[in-house]
């Protein structure tokens, strides 16, 4: 779970972090009293969780609070990257000196937690690799025993930090680290961090979390609904589907996330646009699960024709069927099914389907391997 | 020959009168798997498919010798699960087990470092070793006896894909899954250095997805292979930044850059 820009900074002031003053605005008129508030020099930031959010317009400044209006009413409801813009942070200019990047994450490869730092920011970390590979300064640390003082130490010496600002930056490394550790991140960063004349401060704030441990952390579910801006995506996370939007026409469900994408794949392969992921998991042994799943799929209005894309295995096929004409039943929509569905009783469930089809008129179109499948889900998807 | 397991190797079941580990010790007893203890807190005494239950995997061990365990338990109870496996001192340890936290798992890695136990998964479908024995979940009609190797990070599609193969009259020495969790216990790479030491495995398909650099650094390894590997890639069309279940997050350049070191390292890659 990626928290939102505004989120992540109210952790990390609890944390002792310095941030900059500043407040969520969801209208123009807010962002005008809050920049007026802070005397009328802010940043106005839109919350979206995408990279690159200032090459791509959603960050400017403002000189007086009815330019923070002016451009909060260009920025709310706008999509920056395709991501509809609810929030905007309007916060105080900070006077900055240099810009610097400190960030925190959890090396899959070495298997170990890795604070990471540069006295060059203000790009993303991947092109600050690029381009400045011998500034980028890596503490790995041991999860058993965690950060040593001394790595931290040693690793900001060697950067040349001294003084004052290797006194903050110290306590600053710890802070982030503790924020992490407490939180389970998978990652987090403050990029850029900002020298100011009054010290350290996190100018832009990242915290993702790891999905699997948010059971340990409740706190942070009441924070998840504003993460979501499709809705889509969060009423099937309230229904515990596994499903992305992706905003094509050919709708598809498989079991498995290999499965799914490969058949996203073939669809793109054969000339079409994908509507959506959609993993069912296992438990499809419960004609409820593919229900649930076909009439979500069924939900996107974009959605010309649906891709069944099973591999029973444990599942049996009778149940998948049962689910599939259960949620047709329900759905007041008339679109075609390519059912690809192979596994257990597999006779048994396509008997059912084809009963139903002769019965009610449906249309649903079985075939044998996933490129036939979406060749002819890409081709339905044109004739609509 | 083949990997990991064989037709002599004794299984136990962590989990075994849970839903999941009773209905699996069943179909792997039905292929054949030398499934000969199992444990369950509190149930010792007990049988399922006629498999003596245990109170702790070190009783089950002393009992019945085994050098292997399964692990069926729910995501909160499999870390203590996986280290009760290692403190036991078992060879191998597969587990099942979807949705452990990540720093969970760097505890599991930090531990791998002191036992002599290794682990496959967690999040994975087992291995199997078509004719000798099954160790997981994988559905026995899609595999047959021969020389091919299959690795694999997905579960479905590499059934899927193995399908295709046995159909196609290919069969294999050993199929893998080694899960699809950013920190898998053994790697590509590990498997792939079995597979080019087992005799009766000729060549070698590595099933991989979108994100991490798992497929990276197996593309390293196989330069230095002298088997011939086959290698899959799914999720190539997936949008950026998006979770899509498991672990993948798409970044396109990395998906790009990976396929040219592929295309470099003179491994056939099916787009």
């Amino acid at each position: 779970m990626r928290l939102h820009e505004y989120q992540a900074k109210q952790i990390f002031l609890k944390h002792g972090i310095k941030i900059p003053k500043g407040k969520v605005a969801e209208s123009p008129e807010d962002a005008r009293k809050i920049a007026e508030e802070l005397g009328g020099k802010v940043v106005v930031k839109a919350q979206v969780l995408v990279g690159g959010r200032g090459k791509a317009g959603g960050i400017k400044k403002a000189n007086s609070p009815e330019e923070a209006k002016e451009i909060a009413s260009k920025l709310l409801g706008s999509l920056i990257k395709g991501h509809r813009v609810e929030k905007v942070l309007v916060e105080e200019a900070l006077d900055i000196q240099r810009e610097y990047y400190l960030g925190y994450v959890v090396d899959k490869t070495k298997r170990m937690p890795t604070v990471i730092f540069s006295r060059v920011g203000g790009m993303d970390i991947e092109e600050l690799a690029a381009r400045y590979p011998e500034k980028i300064h890596k503490i790995y640390f041991d999860p058993l025993w965690g950060l040593h003082d001394f790595q931290i130490r040693r690793e900001l010496f060697k950067a040349g930090f001294n003084g004052d600002e290797f006194k903050e930056m110290f306590n600053l490394v710890k802070k982030l680290v503790d924020v992490a550790l407490k939180y389970e991140a998978e990652l987090t960063e403050i990029n850029p961090l900002v020298v100011t004349k009054d010290g350290l401060f996190a100018a832009d704030a990242r915290l993702n979390v790891d999905d699997n441990a948010i059971f340990r952390h409740p706190e942070l579910e009441t924070l998840r609904d504003a993460t979501e801006v499709d809705e889509l995506e969060r009423e099937a996370r309230l229904k515990g589907i596994n499903y992305v939007r992706v905003g094509g026409n050919v709708g598809i469900i498989a079991n498995g996330a290999g499965l799914a994408m490969t058949t996203m794949d073939l669809i793109h392969l054969m000339g079409g646009k994908p509507a959506n992921f959609l993993d069912t998991g296992g438990g499809l042994a419960d004609p409820v699960k593919m229900k649930m799943c076909l009439e979500h799929v069924l939900k996107d209005e974009n959605v010309k024709v649906v891709f069944v894309n099973i591999f029973a295995e444990i599942t049996r096929c009778e149940k998948v069927a049962e689910g599939i004409i259960l949620a047709l039943e329900e759905v007041n929509r008339e679109v075609p099914l390519v059912v690809k569905l192979v596994g257990t009783n597999e006779d048994i469930g396509k008997d059912m389907l084809r009963k139903y089809v002769e019965e009610k008129g449906t249309r649903i179109y079985f075939v044998d391997t996933i490129e036939d499948g979406a060749k002819k889900a890409v081709k339905l998807a044109e004739e609509v | 020959m083949a990997i990991l397991v064989n037709e002599d190797t004794k299984v136990i079941v962590q989990g075994i009168t849970g839903f999941q580990g009773s209905f699996q010790t069943k179909r792997m007893i039905d292929y054949g798997t030398k499934v000969v203890g199992g444990v369950s807190p509190g149930k010792a005494g007990t049988e399922v498919h006629g498999v003596p239950v245990f109170n702790t995997v070190q009783d089950a061990v002393e009992e019945t010798d085994a050098k292997t365990s399964i692990i069926y338990v729910p995501a909160r109870f499999a870390t203590d699960a996986i280290f009760e496996a290692f403190d036991a001192g078992l060879d191998l340890v597969v587990c099942v087990t979807e949705g452990i936290p990540l720093y969970d798992e760097m505890k599991i890695h930090r531990k791998l470092r002191e036992v002599k136990s290794k682990l496959l998964g967690p999040n994975c479908p087992g291995v199997i070793s078509p004719g000798k024995s099954k160790v997981g979940l994988l559905p026995d009609r899609c595999f047959m006896p021969g020389n091919l190797g299959i690795v694999s990070r997905s579960g479905t599609l590499t059934y899927q894909i193995a399908e295709n193969l046995t159909k196609a009259g290919i069969g294999q020495s050993t199929v893998v899954g080694i899960g699809g969790d950013p920190m898998p216990g053994l790697t590509f790479v590990d498997i792939l250095k079995m597979f080019e030491e087992d005799d009766e495995t000729k060549a070698v398909v590595l099933v991989g997805e979108i994100g991490g650099t798992a497929e990276e650094e197996a593309a390293k390894f196989i330069k230095k292979m002298s088997k011939p590997v086959v290698a899959f890639i799914a999720g190539r069309t997936a949008p950026p930044g998006k979770r899509m279940g498991q672990v993948a997050r798409n970044r396109k350049h990395h998906q790009r850059k990976r396929l040219r070191r592929r295309r470099k390292s003179c491994i056939s890659v099916r787009q």
